[in-house]
C-alpha cells in the first residue's frame, strides 16, 4: 500500500485529500499508479487524462512518471504551485 | 543558516528583519521582498484569499531553496516565512529576508529565492471573488523567471 494525497483544485475535484491505495506490481512505479486512477470513474479519468497539468512528489520530494514506488512511500499530486 | 516558517499568524517585518542583524557586525546589507494580498487579481475583485500548502515538503523545500542561495552567493543568512490559510486583501502573505556583507548578493539571492518560492514550493491560492471562488492558476511568466536563474 501506498498513501496517495492530493492537494488544492485536485483534492477538491476528487473529493478526497488522502486514501490508501494498495501497489499493483513490486516493481510499481509513478507512471502505473496513474493509470489506475485513471481507470476510475467520474472525475478521475478526467483529472488524469493525457495533457493534464499536475505535478506528483514521491516521499516529499519532486518525482516523475518514472520514479519506482515502494510499500510506504507516501505519493502526492497536485497542481502547479501559485505561492508568494 | 536558512531560518524558515511557515503559519497561519501574521508577522511583524520590522522584527523579523532585525533578527537577521541583531547582536552582530558583521552584515552589511539586508535585502528583503513582501508579498501581500491584492484587492483585484486578472479583472476581478478579490474579497479574501486562502492559502493551502503541503505540511513537511512546503518547509523542506524552502530549506532547500534557501540552502540552494547559500550554495550560490556568500550570504550571512536566509529567512522565509509565508502565511497559510485565510487572509484579506492587504495582508502580508511571505516575507523573504537576506543578509550579506555586500548588496549584490542580498538583492540577488532575495530575488532567486523569491522567484524559486514562486515555481517549487507547494502552495496553492485560492481566490474569493463575486462570481464565486477560483484557484489562482499558475503563470507562465513565473516558469520564465525561474528559468533565469538555470
Amino acid at each position: 500500500m501506498v498513501t496517495v494525497l492530493f492537494f488544492a483544485s485536485l483534492r477538491e475535484r476528487l473529493g478526497t485529500g488522502r486514501e490508501m491505495v494498495p501497489l499493483a506490481a513490486p516493481n510499481a512505479t509513478v507512471s502505473m499508479l496513474v493509470e489506475s486512477l485513471r481507470a476510475r470513474e467520474g472525475p478521475w479519468s478526467e483529472a488524469f487524462a493525457p495533457g493534464k497539468a499536475w505535478r506528483v512528489a514521491v516521499n516529499q520530494r519532486m518525482a516523475s512518471l518514472a520514479t519506482p514506488l515502494a510499500a510506504g512511500d507516501e505519493v502526492a499530486f497536485f497542481p502547479p504551485v501559485t505561492g508568494g | 543558516m536558512p531560518i524558515v516558517r511557515v503559519q497561519e499568524a501574521d508577522f511583524d517585518t520590522g522584527r523579523e528583519l532585525e533578527s537577521l542583524t541583531r547582536g552582530r557586525t558583521d552584515v552589511g546589507a539586508v535585502a528583503s521582498f513582501t508579498g501581500l494580498v491584492r484587492a483585484s487579481s486578472e479583472g476581478s475583485a478579490v474579497s479574501a484569499m486562502t492559502l493551502e500548502h503541503y505540511p513537511g515538503m512546503t518547509e523542506r523545500a524552502l530549506e532547500e531553496i534557501c540552502r540552494e542561495a547559500h550554495g550560490r552567493w556568500d550570504l550571512i543568512d536566509t529567512l522565509v516565512i509565508h502565511r497559510v490559510g485565510s487572509l484579506a486583501p492587504g495582508d502580508r502573505i511571505v516575507l523573504v529576508g537576506v543578509s550579506s556583507a555586500h548588496r549584490g548578493e542580498a538583492f540577488a539571492a532575495c530575488e532567486f529565492i523569491m522567484d524559486y518560492l514562486k515555481t517549487r514550493a507547494p502552495f496553492w491560492k485560492r481566490e474569493d471573488t463575486p462570481a464565486g471562488a477560483r484557484w489562482v492558476e499558475a503563470r507562465e511568466s513565473d516558469e520564465e523567471a525561474a528559468r533565469g536563474w538555470e
